[in-house]
């Protein structure tokens, strides 16, 4: 159907390169949703101040400055400290590790308002009856809010994967070798900009569609244990 | 931190952020026509009528935006008879491509929360529209839209955030928005973390303005309900 022009290994390999970026920048996500949302719920007032402050930050500037300042301000600052330091070379920082930073920072700031709207709808006799039964409070977060948690918090996380899969597109900003840097390379030598950036949507589409039919599938799974009214 | 020039740089900021305000409320505007008449399609009981605006729909919500500015930008200039046409003065210029594609994006996602606030309006108060008599057009004129539209207001709110964060995106086809601007400054005095720092805060000021907007629009809107 298209003519790839010996570059399919290539965008082939950029498709990888975006799903690893994807679950990389997941991963990195959901600990700091988990870790934000644990500040935000704690008693301390201090604590709560740097969830909260991490979240309004966070999800009001865009996820591309974010990119940007991780991989060019992390340089900046490295090197910095290095010139402190009396360090005379020029650090350069891992792209890959700079650009699933990036997006698992702005995930999470997302995620810690899922999770903290997970862990609060959790029951609260629940947890006094875990109380009762004489769990610690590490037993009752492992055995009873969190299982409970995660059902609820699924849909919302699954919304937040299907941006963070569109935003992994961000990283190629930072000539990160995913699919669009490695369609822009195609195109360099083709002069065929619309085919392979077309190629590319319908990759991302089709990576979107299988996400989304693995969520309303992992949604099943998480609700097979609830009833449902018949409507 | 070199506060002094973060404050040189300001007045410049203050111009990208200008080009950054402009391009969301033109796009959010074209956006919001576009979906209002796609929300009531995909609304329809028809198969045809809700399921061929959905092609629209799933491509633009399911690329990134990036993709879309691309393809648009750098791809459209690939076929002779787009350079060829008359339109191709207008479709060579940055902006127009990045205001043509923030509103088809930001269409797409408004047009389903719109559709799914249209099926949320309660089914008693349009058989009550019915039952005293009101046309189609009166009913949605009337009851559907207005009450679908208040329902909406959240949600709707929030796209607009993702579509000022979104709109730094514009810098990649050369538009000095407030990233396109700070990257420039940042090519001349290398602060990369004071300018970035100083666009981050001007991003959050014109969010943190924006919500307090909306706010007073959802309450005027809502002042039935206090």
């Amino acid at each position: 159907m298209f003519d790839f022009q010996g570059f399919g290994p290539q965008i082939a390999y950029g498709a990888w390169m975006t799903i690893q970026v994807a679950f990389g920048g997941l991963l990195i996500g959901l600990v700091f949703g988990l870790l934000g949302a644990g500040a935000k719920l704690s008693p301390y007032a201090f604590l709560r101040g740097i969830g909260q402050s991490y979240t309004t930050v966070v999800r009001g500037i865009p996820e591309i400055l974010i990119v940007l300042l991780v991989y060019f301000g992390g340089e900046d600052i490295l090197n910095r400290i290095g010139d402190q330091l009396g360090y005379d070379g020029y650090i350069e920082i891992n792209v890959f590790a700079a650009g699933i930073t990036a997006l698992g920072v702005s995930f999470g700031a997302y995620a810690t308002e899922v999770f903290r709207g997970a862990i609060q709808s959790v029951p609260r006799g629940q947890i006094e009856a875990a109380i009762a039964c004489g769990m610690q409070s590490h037993q009752i977060f492992w055995r009873i809010t969190l299982p409970q948690a995660m059902r609820l918090a699924l849909p919302g996380l699954g919304n937040l994967f299907q941006c963070l899969l569109k935003d992994t597109s961000l990283v190629s900003l930072i000539s990160l070798p995913e699919l669009m840097r490695n369609s822009g390379i195609a195109i360099a030598n083709t002069k065929e900009p619309f085919t392979f950036y077309f190629i590319a949507a319908l990759i991302y589409l089709t990576i979107t569609s299988v996400v989304l039919l693995g969520q309303i599938y992992a949604e099943k799974w998480a609700n097979k244990g609830v009833q449902r009214a018949n409507s | 931190m070199n506060w002094e020039e973060i404050f040189i740089a300001l007045p410049k900021l203050w111009d990208g952020a200008l080009v950054t305000m402009e391009l969301v409320l033109i796009s959010c505007l074209i956006g919001f026509v576009i979906a209002v008449p796609v929300a009531l399609m995909r609304a329809s009981n028809n198969w045809w009528v809700s399921n061929v605006p959905l092609i629209y729909t799933f491509f633009f919500r399911g690329t990134p935006l990036l993709v879309q500015l691309f393809l648009f930008y750098y791809g459209a200039a690939q076929f002779d008879a787009v350079r060829d046409s008359m339109f191709w003065p207008i479709f060579k210029e940055a902006y127009v491509c990045a205001l043509v594609v923030f509103a088809l994006n930001t269409g797409a996602y408004t047009a389903e929360i719109f559709r799914g606030a249209i099926q949320t309006v309660p089914h008693g108060e349009i058989e009550a529209g019915i039952a005293i008599g009101m046309t189609k057009p009166t009913l949605y004129r009337r009851i559907v839209l207005p009450r679908a539209i208040r329902m909406a207001l959240p949600a709707y709110g929030n796209e607009i955030i993702l579509m000022l964060k979104s709109s730094a995106l514009a810098y990649t086809i050369t538009l000095l928005d407030l990233t396109g601007v700070t990257r420039t400054i940042i090519a001349r005095n290398y602060l990369a973390i004071e300018m970035y720092f100083a666009a981050g805060v001007i991003y959050l000021l014109l969010t943190f303005v924006f919500i307090q907007v909306w706010m007073r629009i959802e309450k005027r809107l809502m002042r039935f309900q206090a």
